[in-house]
C-alpha cells in the first residue's frame, strides 16, 4: 500500500463528512442505543454516538460505507468522545478501549473493503480523538480563574488509553481533533509520543484546531499562528481547522497555516453556520464551492466535513477538488 | 515570506525556517530582524523583594499586576521564578500560571519557566498551553539527567535555555563557555533530536569591576563567546541576566544603566539576541554622558588595567541622581489647547478644571472655552470615533470630562451674559429631545446615544423613561427641539412609536423622528412607522452612526437631499420587505395543532417536584450571582461586539474591552460591598396539564395527594390559565410546529406533569444609583450600573434556575454544568419568558403576576406596556421536559388570534395589537 505522505504529495486527499449527523437519520431510541447488552444499564444511554460503535455496529460501517463510495480516502473512526473523561457522563469508563477498539476495527474492516476494489486508490482510517468535555487551561469557575477541571496527567492517562485502543484497533492514522484548548491537544500529543516510543512505531498525526467564532481565536485564546507553534513540536503529517465555523470563514485562518505551516494542511469545517433550530443547512453544493477557492487558493491537502456534512457533500467536494494540485509543503 | 525552494525538507519536523518560535496566546518569532527579546524579571522571587513578599502573603490579585505591568512596560516574554525556601515552589507556580494564563492581556506572551528544581518545571510545563521556554538545565548533574530532561522538555514542546555549567563547575571563562555550549548542542541535536532553534544558551553573566583581577574578563568573555556560539552552532540563541554585570555598583544607578546599555550594546552586536533585562534600568547608549560611557567601556570591554579604578573614582560624582516617577506627566508640558484635547481624548479628569480654567483666563469670554478649546477637543474624539479608533466606553469617558468642564464653566457664562445680555442669541448645533417611550423602561441605549450625541455638542433634552406621547409632543414644542428620538425595547413599544408618529403628522411636525432601541428594526420603521409620517423617520440602531445621521439631518446643505434620500430608500425597502414576506406560506391553526410537537408521555419521565408552591427570596447575596454573569452581552450594550473572554484580547476592541471591564469589576465590587443593590425573587412550581391543545391548566392550590403529587379535584378551587401560541410558518415535512404546550402532559395521557413560574429582580437601588452618578455628571458610570444591573438581573435568572433544576424541582439534581454550557443552554427544561420568541405574548405576564403575587410581595410592577419595573427583572416560565427547548414563534395568522381572543376572552381587537409584531401582513 503506497504511504499517505508520498499520496499527499500528488493529490489533495478527502477526509469524511460528519458522523453524528448520519447516525441521526437512524433515529436511534434509548433502546437501540442500549442494545441487548446494555438494556439494564442503570444510567440513561441515548446520545452515546461512540457506544453505537458496540450496540449498533452495522450502522457505523454502513456510514464508513457511504462515505467511501462518496470518494473520501480517509474516514475517522467513531470515537469522538471516546476516553475515560467524557465517557464519565455514561459511566462507562471501563468500556473505553473496547470501544476504541471495535470502533477502529470496523472502519479498517470497512476501508479494507474498498482498498481491495480499488486498490490504486487505498483508503484509510484516522483514529479520532476528541477534545474531551473538559480544559486544561481554563477555569469553568469565573470566580476562581486559577481553578482547572483537570490536569495535564490525567488528559495525559486518558488519551494514551484511547490511542493505544485506536492503534490496536487497526487505525492508520492518529487524528487530533477539534481542539478548543491547545493544552489539552499537547497532552494527546504526548501520550501519541509515549505509545510510539514504547512500541517503536511511527504512525502519521493529524492535528485540527478550532476557531470558535469571529475573534478568529481558539475558545483558549490563541491565534492560528500561535496555536501552530504550540503544536510543531513533534513530527506531525498535517495541521488545520475543522469545526465550529463554515468553509467560508476558515479561509483567513487557513491562509496562516498554509504560508507558515511545514506541514500539509487540513480543513473540515461545518456546512454553514447552524440556523436557529442548530441545524445546518448549507447544501453540498454550496459548500463545494467553498472549498473550491481552498483548492484555487493552494490552501490544502486535506479537505472534509464536519457538523452538518453528508456523503452527498463529500462527493461534492470530492469533485470540485479533484481538478486542483495540493498545496506545495 | 514563502523561501520553502531555499531549504531541502528531509521530514516534516524540520522547519524551513528555522527561527525560535514561542507562543503564548500569540506568536513570539526571533528572526534576524527581530530586535534583542526583552525577558520580564519582576515576576521572579529570587530577583524582586515586592514579588516574593506578596507570593508568600499570597496577594496573588497584586502579583499578577506585577505582570501584567511588565508586559504593558514592554516585556516580550516573562519569566516566573518560585524558587524559594519559604514557599512551596511547585504549588506557588501551577497557582501563578493558572492565574496568569487567565489574564489575556499577560497570557498574550510567551512564559519563561524558571526554577532550578525540575519538578517545578515540569508542573509549569503541564498548566501552559503556549510554546514556552525553560529556564534552565545544564550538565552540571550530568549527561544523562540532562538528556533525560531535554527529552521531556521536547515533548512538552518547550524551548530550552542551557546554562554554560558541567560537571566539572560553571564556565567562568572564553574557553570553558565554548566548551559546553559545543558540548551541551552536539548532544541535544544529535541524541535527542532537539531544535537547535529551539536551544537558547545562557553563557553566564558576571560582574565586572569587582576589584578582582580575574573578573576582569568577565563581559568580554561573554560576548566574544556568544559571538562563537551564533557563528558555530546554527539556529541557536544567546541570553543572560543582564544586571549581573553590574553587581559591584550596587546603590548607584546612574552607573549601573550606563553599564547596562554598553554591556548590551556589544552584546547584541556580537549575537545576543534575548535577555532578562529591567528596562528601567537601563540608560539610552546615545544619552550616556562621554566621560561616563568612555569609562564605562573601558571596563566592559577591559580596554585598560586602570579601567576600574577610573570608574570607581568616577562613579562617585554620579551617585544620586535618581530617575523620576515613572507615570509619564511629560504630556502637562504641552500647549494648553493640546492639553485639553488629550484629557478629552483619553479621558483624564484630573487637571481638567486647572486646564479650563487656565483657557478662561485666556480668552474673552469664557463661552469661548467651549466652542473653541473644548471642542477642538471634542472634534478630535469625534473623528477618533468615527474612524473607530476609539471606542464607545472611551467616548463616554470624554464626556465625563466635558461635562465636568462645562459645569465649571457654566457659572462664568451665566455672569457673562447678564453682563452683555444683548450677545444672547447663540444657538447650538441642535437641540435633540430624546425619550424612552410610555410604558418602556429601558434607557441604556438612549443614554449612551444622549451622551455621544451632547459629546458633539448637541444640547440634548432628555425626558427619561415612561413618556407620555402628549408630554413628547408638548416638550418638542415648549424647547423648539431639531430632532425627536424615540426609544424602546419591548415589543409593546413599537406601537407606541408608530402612535407617536401618527400624533407628530397631526401636528403637523416638520422635524425628523429618530427610532432606536432593542426590538426596533430598519422593517419596522420603514414598514409601520415610516408611512404614518411625512418628514424623515430614520432608524438607527448604534451611537456612531446616530451622529452621522444627525449630522445629514440637520446640517442645511445636506439636510434636504438626505431626508429625500432617506424617504426613498425606506419606500423601497419597505416595497422589498413586504413582498418578500407574502411569498411565505402559513398553515391554519387547526393543521399546525395536527403537526404538534409529540412527546411520548408514557416513555417520558416525569420529575415531581421536591416542593411545590410559592417561594420567596427576600434578599440575595449578589455574591451568589458574579459567577452566572453572561458577560458577552455586557459588552454589546457598550456597542463592543465579540464573545467574553476572547473579546479582551481582540485586536481590534480588546483593550477597550479590557479597560470597560476592569471598570466593571471595580463597580461590581462597589455595588456588593456597599449593597447598593438588592436582589429579589419569587417562584412557584405547581400541578399542571396541557388542555385544549394549547393552554396550559395550572393548579395552584396546594391541597396534594403527597403520594401520587395529583390533585384531588373538589379542592381544585383556583386554577389559572397559561396560555400558548403556536407556529403556523408552512416548513418542510417532519419539522413540527411547536407551542409550548407541548412540553406538558396534556390530560389525556393521564399523567400528572409540573410548569413553574418566575421574577427576579436586582433593580431595587439601580435608579438612586445611577441618579447619583448622573447628578454628578458621571454619565460613564451611571450607564455602567444599569448595566451591570441587567446582568446581575440575567444572572439570578440563570442562577434561580439552576437552584431549581437542582433543588426545588430536582429534575438535574447531579448535573454539573460550567458557566458557559449554562450560556449555551446545555442545560435539561427551559425558561422562557413572555415577550421573547417563544411566547412573545406579554400578556401572559399578567398571569404570572397574579399566581404568583408578583407585586404584592417583592414589588416587581408591570407598566401600561407590561414592562417590568425596576428594569432589571426578568420573568417566566420553567419546563422541566427533557424534551423542551427553545423555538421562535415567527408569524401566525388571523385565525389564531381570533382562536386566542376567544380562549383569554378578550376582544379581537385586543389580541391584535398585543400581537402585532406577530401577526402576518395581509397580502
Amino acid at each position: 500500500m503506497k504511504d499517505i505522505k508520498e499520496i499527499l504529495k500528488e493529490r489533495i486527499l478527502i477526509l469524511d463528512g460528519a458522523m453524528g449527523t448520519m447516525l441521526q437519520r437512524y433515529k436511534f431510541t434509548e433502546e437501540d442505543f442500549r442494545g441487548e447488552r446494555f438494556k439494564d444499564w442503570e444510567h440513561p444511554l441515548q446520545g452515546n454516538n461512540d457506544l453505537l460503535s458496540l450496540t449498533q455496529p452495522e450502522a457505523i460501517a454502513e456510514v464508513h460505507r457511504k462515505y467511501f463510495e462518496a470518494g473520501a480516502d480517509i474516514v475517522e473512526t467513531n470515537t469522538f468522545s471516546g476516553t475515560t473523561i467524557a465517557m464519565a457522563d455514561y459511566y462507562m469508563e471501563d468500556l473505553v478501549y473496547e470501544l476504541n477498539y471495535e470502533s477502529a476495527r470496523i472502519a479498517k474492516m470497512v476501508a479494507d473493503e474498498f482498498t481491495k476494489k480499488e486498490p490504486s486508490k487505498p483508503r484509510f482510517v484516522a483514529g479520532s480523538i476528541g477534545p474531551t468535555n473538559k480544559t486544561a487551561s481554563m477555569s469553568p469557575d469565573v470566580n476562581d480563574p486559577g481553578f482547572r477541571a483537570i490536569s495535564f496527567d490525567e488528559l495525559r492517562i486518558a488519551y494514551k488509553q484511547q490511542v493505544e485502543a485506536l492503534l490496536d484497533g487497526g487505525s492508520d492514522i492518529l487524528l487530533v481533533e477539534t481542539i478548543f484548548d491547545t493544552l489539552n491537544a499537547k497532552a494527546a500529543l504526548f501520550a501519541i509520543e509515549e505509545v510510539k516510543e514504547e512500541r517503536s512505531i511511527d504512525v502519521p498525526i493529524m492535528v485540527s484546531g478550532t476557531i470558535t467564532d469571529a475573534s478568529g481565536r481558539t475558545l483558549s485564546g490563541q491565534t492560528a499562528e500561535a496555536f501552530l507553534i504550540s503544536i510543531s513540536h513533534i513530527p506531525i503529517l498535517s495541521v488545520g481547522f475543522n469545526c465550529a465555523l463554515g468553509a467560508d470563514q476558515l479561509v483567513p485562518h487557513l491562509e496562516v497555516l498554509s504560508v507558515k505551516s511545514e506541514h500539509a494542511v487540513s480543513a473540515h469545517p461545518n456546512a454553514g453556520l447552524p440556523n436557529a433550530f442548530g441545524e445546518y443547512d448549507e447544501t453540498p453544493a454550496q459548500m463545494a464551492e467553498q472549498i473550491k477557492e481552498y483548492a484555487e487558493k493552494r490552501l490544502v491537502n486535506i479537505v472534509g466535513g464536519c457538523c452538518g456534512t453528508t456523503p452527498e457533500h463529500i462527493t461534492a467536494i470530492a469533485e470540485v477538488v479533484e481538478n486542483f494540485a495540493p498545496r506545495q509543503f | 515570506m514563502n523561501n520553502r525552494s531555499e531549504i531541502p525538507i528531509t521530514n516534516n519536523r524540520q522547519p524551513t525556517t528555522r527561527y525560535l518560535r514561542l507562543s503564548g496566546l500569540e506568536p513570539l518569532i526571533v528572526t534576524p530582524e527581530t530586535n534583542f527579546i526583552n525577558v520580564g524579571e519582576r515576576t521572579n522571587v529570587a530577583g524582586s523583594k515586592k514579588f516574593l513578599r506578596l507570593v508568600k502573603e499570597e496577594k496573588f490579585e497584586e502579583a499578577l499586576a506585577v505582570a501584567r505591568e511588565q508586559v504593558e512596560n514592554g516585556a516580550q516574554v516573562i519569566d516566573i521564578n518560585m524558587d524559594d525556601g519559604l514557599i512551596d515552589g511547585k504549588e506557588a507556580m501551577v497557582k501563578f500560571l493558572n492565574l496568569v494564563i487567565s489574564e489575556p492581556d499577560i497570557s498574550r506572551v510567551p512564559i519563561m519557566i524558571d526554577s532550578s528544581k525540575w519538578e517545578i518545571i515540569e508542573a509549569g510545563l503541564q498548566v501552559v498551553q503556549g510554546k514556552c521556554v525553560v529556564n534552565s538545565i545544564s550538565l552540571k548533574e550530568g549527561e544523562e539527567q540532562f538528556l533525560h530532561h531535554a527529552k521531556l522538555i521536547k515533548r512538552y514542546g518547550a524551548a530550552v535555555i542551557v546554562m554554560a555549567f558541567d560537571e566539572v563547575g560553571q564556565a567562568d571563562n572564553y574557553e570553558r563557555r565554548i566548551e559546553i555550549a559545543k558540548r551541551s548542542y552536539d548532544v541535544l541535536v544529535n541524541k535527542v533530536n532537539f531544535a537547535p532553534e529551539d536551544i537558547i544558551f545562557d553563557l553566564n553573566i558576571f560582574p565586572v569591576a569587582t576589584g578582582m583581577d580575574e573578573h576582569k574578563l568577565n563581559a568580554i568573555d561573554f560576548i566574544e563567546a556568544t559571538r562563537w556560539v551564533r557563528k558555530n552552532l546554527p539556529h541557536a540563541s544567546v541570553s543572560g541576566g543582564v544586571s549581573n554585570v553590574s553587581f559591584s555598583f550596587r546603590g548607584n544607578n546612574p552607573v549601573r544603566e550606563a553599564m547596562h546599555s554598553v554591556f548590551l550594546y556589544h552584546a547584541i552586536k556580537a549575537g545576543m539576541n534575548m535577555g532578562i533585562v529591567n528596562p528601567s534600568m537601563l540608560e539610552v547608549y546615545d544619552d550616556i554622558p562621554k566621560d561616563l560611557l568612555e569609562r564605562v567601556e573601558d571596563v566592559i570591554l577591559n580596554r585598560r588595567d586602570d579601567a576600574t579604578e577610573r570608574l570607581l573614582d568616577f562613579a562617585d560624582s554620579v551617585v544620586g541622581k535618581t530617575k523620576e516617577s515613572k507615570i509619564d506627566l511629560s504630556w502637562r508640558e504641552e500647549p494648553l489647547q493640546d492639553r485639553i484635547t488629550r484629557a478629552l481624548v483619553k479621558g483624564i479628569d484630573q487637571y481638567i478644571l486647572e486646564d479650563v480654567e487656565e483657557a478662561r483666563l485666556a480668552s474673552d469670554k469664557p463661552i469661548e472655552v467651549i466652542e473653541e478649546n473644548l471642542m477642538t477637543g471634542m472634534n478630535v474624539v469625534g473623528d477618533l470615533f468615527g474612524s473607530g479608533k476609539m471606542f464607545l466606553p472611551q467616548v463616554v469617558k470624554s464626556a465625563r470630562v466635558m461635562k465636568k468642564a462645562v459645569a465649571y464653566l457654566l457659572p462664568f457664562i451665566e455672569e457673562e451674559k447678564l453682563l452683555n445680555p444683548q450677545d444672547n442669541d447663540e444657538k447650538g448645533v441642535g437641540k435633540i429631545l430624546m425619550a424612552t417611550v410610555k410604558g418602556d423602561v429601558h434607557d441604556i441605549g438612549k443614554n449612551i446615544v444622549s451622551v455621544v450625541l451632547a459629546c458633539n455638542n448637541y444640547e440634548i433634552v432628555d425626558l427619561g423613561v415612561m413618556v407620555a406621547p402628549e408630554k413628547i409632543i408638548a416638550s418638542a414644542i415648549e424647547h423648539n427641539v431639531d430632532i425627536i428620538g424615540l426609544s424602546g425595547l419591548i415589543t409593546p413599544s413599537l406601537d407606541e412609536m408608530v402612535h407617536l408618529a401618527k400624533e407628530m403628522e397631526r401636528k403637523d411636525f416638520k422635524i425628523p423622528l429618530l427610532i432606536g432601541g432593542a426590538t426596533t428594526s430598519k422593517a419596522h420603521t420603514a414598514v409601520k412607522i415610516d408611512p404614518q409620517y411625512k418628514e424623515a423617520v430614520v432608524h438607527v440602531n448604534d451611537a456612531s452612526r446616530a451622529v452621522t445621521v444627525v449630522g445629514d439631518l440637520l446640517q442645511k446643505e445636506t439636510a434636504v437631499g438626505y431626508k429625500k434620500s432617506i424617504k426613498d430608500d425606506y419606500d423601497v425597502f419597505r416595497g422589498k420587505f413586504l413582498n418578500r414576506s407574502s411569498s411565505k406560506t402559513y398553515k391554519s391553526i387547526a393543521a399546525a395543532r395536527r403537526n404538534k410537537f409529540k412527546i411520548d408521555w408514557n416513555a417520558s419521565e416525569i420529575v415531581k417536584p421536591n416542593k411545590l408552591g410559592v417561594q420567596v427570596i427576600e434578599d440575595l447575596d449578589l455574591n451568589l450571582l458574579i459567577p452566572y454573569i453572561d458577560w458577552t452581552p455586557f459588552f454589546r450594550s457598550w456597542e463592543l461586539h465579540g464573545k467574553y473572554p476572547a473579546i479582551l484580547t481582540d485586536d481590534v476592541v480588546g483593550e477597550q474591552a479590557t479597560d470597560l471591564f476592569v471598570d466593571a469589576q471595580e463597580m461590581l465590587n462597589k455595588i456588593i460591598s456597599e449593597k447598593k443593590l438588592k436582589a429579589k425573587g419569587i417562584f412557584g412550581l405547581f400541578p399542571a396539564n396541557a388542555v385544549n391543545d394549547d393552554d396550559i391548566l395550572v393548579h395552584t392550590s396546594l391541597n396534594l395527594d403527597e403520594n401520587t403529587g395529583s390533585l384531588s379535584g373538589a379542592d381544585a378551587k383556583k386554577n389559572y390559565t397559561f396560555r400558548t401560541l403556536r407556529q403556523q410558518l408552512e416548513r418542510r415535512e417532519g419539522v413540527a410546529d411547536y407551542a409550548l404546550s407541548d412540553f406538558i402532559a396534556p390530560k389525556e395521557s393521564g399523567k400528572q406533569d409540573y410548569i413553574g413560574c418566575f421574577c427576579v429582580s436586582t433593580g431595587f437601588g439601580t435608579a438612586e444609583l445611577a441618579a447619583k452618578y448622573e447628578a454628578d455628571l458621571d454619565d460613564y458610570n451611571s450607564i455602567m450600573v444599569k448595566a451591570l444591573a441587567d446582568r446581575l438581573a440575567e444572572a439570578f435568572a440563570e442562577y434561580l434556575h439552576k437552584e431549581v433544576r437542582m433543588k426545588h424541582w430536582g429534575y438535574a439534581a447531579n448535573e454539573d454544568l460550567s458557566n458557559e454550557d449554562l450560556i449555551k443552554e446545555s442545560y435539561k427544561g427551559i425558561r422562557p419568558a413572555p415577550g421573547y420568541p417563544a411566547c412573545p405574548d406579554h400578556l401572559e405576564k399578567l398571569t404570572i403576576w397574579e399566581i404568583l403575587k408578583v407585586k404584592e410581595t417583592i414589588g416587581v410592577e408591570l407598566t401600561d406596556s407590561l414592562a417590568m419595573w425596576p428594569a432589571a427583572s426578568v420573568s417566566g416560565y420553567y419546563f422541566g421536559n427533557p424534551e423542551a427547548r427553545y423555538f421562535g414563534l415567527g408569524k401566525i395568522k388571523d385565525d389564531q388570534v381570533k382562536d386566542f381572543a376567544d380562549r383569554k376572552d378578550i376582544s379581537f381587537e385586543l389580541a391584535e395589537k398585543w400581537l402585532a409584531p406577530n401577526i402576518v401582513e395581509a397580502s
